[in-house]
């Protein structure tokens, strides 16, 4: 539900290891609600989700230590470099990283030479590959939660986030995301939300 | 934990840093509140003396105010928020952090400044400590009250209005307690009892506040 409108119901569907979930739909069909449910920012009006059997609202922060979530807004500071920005957004999901690291990541998705530029003064694109940045750095998480994750990024970027997100698929970790482009990852579970 | 403790704190230091206006504003508007009372009131001392404890007081209670709103607005525009509330460390510690950068950025530069502007009221010099002290544990208490009040009004329109009229009925028993350790060390009595009393409200708001307000978070980002 948001606001007085039902999004959708009786929604039903399980996630193994190894697994991609593609959810569909068109815009304002609940995509980014039904990803917000599952990773508990947003309380479902009725029923519940489960991470290995237990229900995440119990689990909380041991749940959250295995996710990685990135949503529409790339959580990236203006007044912070590139750089800064990866470096906290890895530490506050408890996942330390050394300067290196976070170079090479930043590195791998094109951003070689922007890593001590403030983020203010890099465009849309390159601020999204920022924020996706973080997912070189957490192959270790068994869960990625991804909205629009394609969102002004250029053919070459989604090329490389595709690569990263089949090599994590491959890995045997299980990834959730929403886009309107064709992923060329294959066994994907789809699910498509329609206009209620 | 700890890091990502000291990740946070040591974030929102360099983006004050780095944003420096913010935290001039603050300290700006404090030192002319103050500065006004003298022009305002007249030169009599006496009379300067008797006003000086609450004068300070309350104009650090309105610079803290203005502030407050800042607290978690820049977060929860950009999408920071939400990985703080998906974050490995218990959202409340997370809080705590937030509230502690924020004090120091804008609590700790009034208690600095307040006993140089107590000399315009020819405040006793031997008692600037105990009005330095009294907003040095008051000052924190604010910032951990407004932080709920903040994480409440977050995302609403016209939040700030409505943030003063849900927190300053709140300050006034640490106003009327920080004030009265300053008067009470004036008149003679000593502040002693005031300022235990100060920081056993400051215990008391830092053991709880942050939790509460973090509950505050997951409901207004719902």
């Amino acid at each position: 539900m948001r606001g007085e409108r039902k999004l959708f119901g009786a929604l039903s569907f399980k996630l193994r290891g190894g697994e991609l979930l593609r959810i569909g739909g068109a815009n304002g069909s609940g995509k980014t609600s039904l990803l917000r449910i599952a990773c508990g920012l947003l309380e479902p009006t009725g029923g519940e989700v489960r991470w290995a059997g237990e229900n995440i609202r119990r689990l909380q922060e041991e749940f959250w230590r295995q996710l990685v979530y990135i949503g529409h807004a790339n959580a990236i500071k203006d007044d912070l470099t590139a750089a800064e920005n990866l470096h906290v957004a890895c530490t506050l999901a408890g996942n330390r990283m050394q300067p290196a690291q976070i170079g090479e990541a930043l590195r791998r998705l094109g951003l070689a030479g922007c890593e001590n530029m403030p983020a203010r003064v890099l465009s849309q694109g390159q601020r999204r590959r920022t924020a996706l940045a973080r997912l070189a750095l957490s192959e270790a998480m068994p869960l990625w939660i991804l909205d629009e994750p394609f969102a002004a990024l250029d053919l070459e970027a989604v090329e490389h986030v595709q690569n990263l997100i089949a090599a994590h698929v491959s890995r045997g970790a299980a990834v959730i995301l929403t886009t309107h482009l064709e992923t060329k990852i294959a066994a994907a579970l789809r699910i498509d939300l329609e206009r209620a | 934990m700890l890091a990502a403790l000291r990740c946070v704190i040591h974030r929102d230091l360099l983006l004050a840093v780095r944003r420096s206006s913010d935290v001039l504003t603050v300290l700006l508007f404090f030192v002319i509140v103050v500065s006004l009372f003298p022009l305002g009131v007249g030169p009599d001392p006496a009379l300067l003396r008797t006003i000086a404890p609450g004068v300070i007081w309350v104009a650090a209670l309105l610079a803290s105010m203005l502030a407050l709103q800042r607290m978690f607005a820049s977060d929860h525009a950009d999408g920071t928020l939400e990985q703080m509330l998906l974050g490995a460390t218990p959202l409340g510690m997370t809080v705590a952090a937030k509230v502690f950068a924020h004090w120091v950025v804008s609590g700790l530069p009034l208690v600095l400044i307040s006993p140089v502007l107590a000399l315009q009221f020819d405040f006793p010099q031997e008692l600037l400590g105990v009005l330095a002290l009294s907003l040095a544990l008051g000052t924190p208490v604010l910032s951990l009250i407004g932080a709920i009040g903040a994480a409440l009004t977050l995302g609403l329109r016209g939040g700030g209005a409505l943030l003063s009229l849900l927190v300053l009925p709140l300050y006034v028993p640490v106003l009327i307690i920080g004030a009265g350790a300053a008067e009470a060390a004036v008149s003679g009595l000593g502040g002693h009892a005031q300022l235990l009393l100060l920081g056993a409200l400051l215990a008391f708001a830092a053991a709880f506040a942050p939790w509460a307000a973090a509950v505050a978070l997951r409901i207004s980002t719902e």
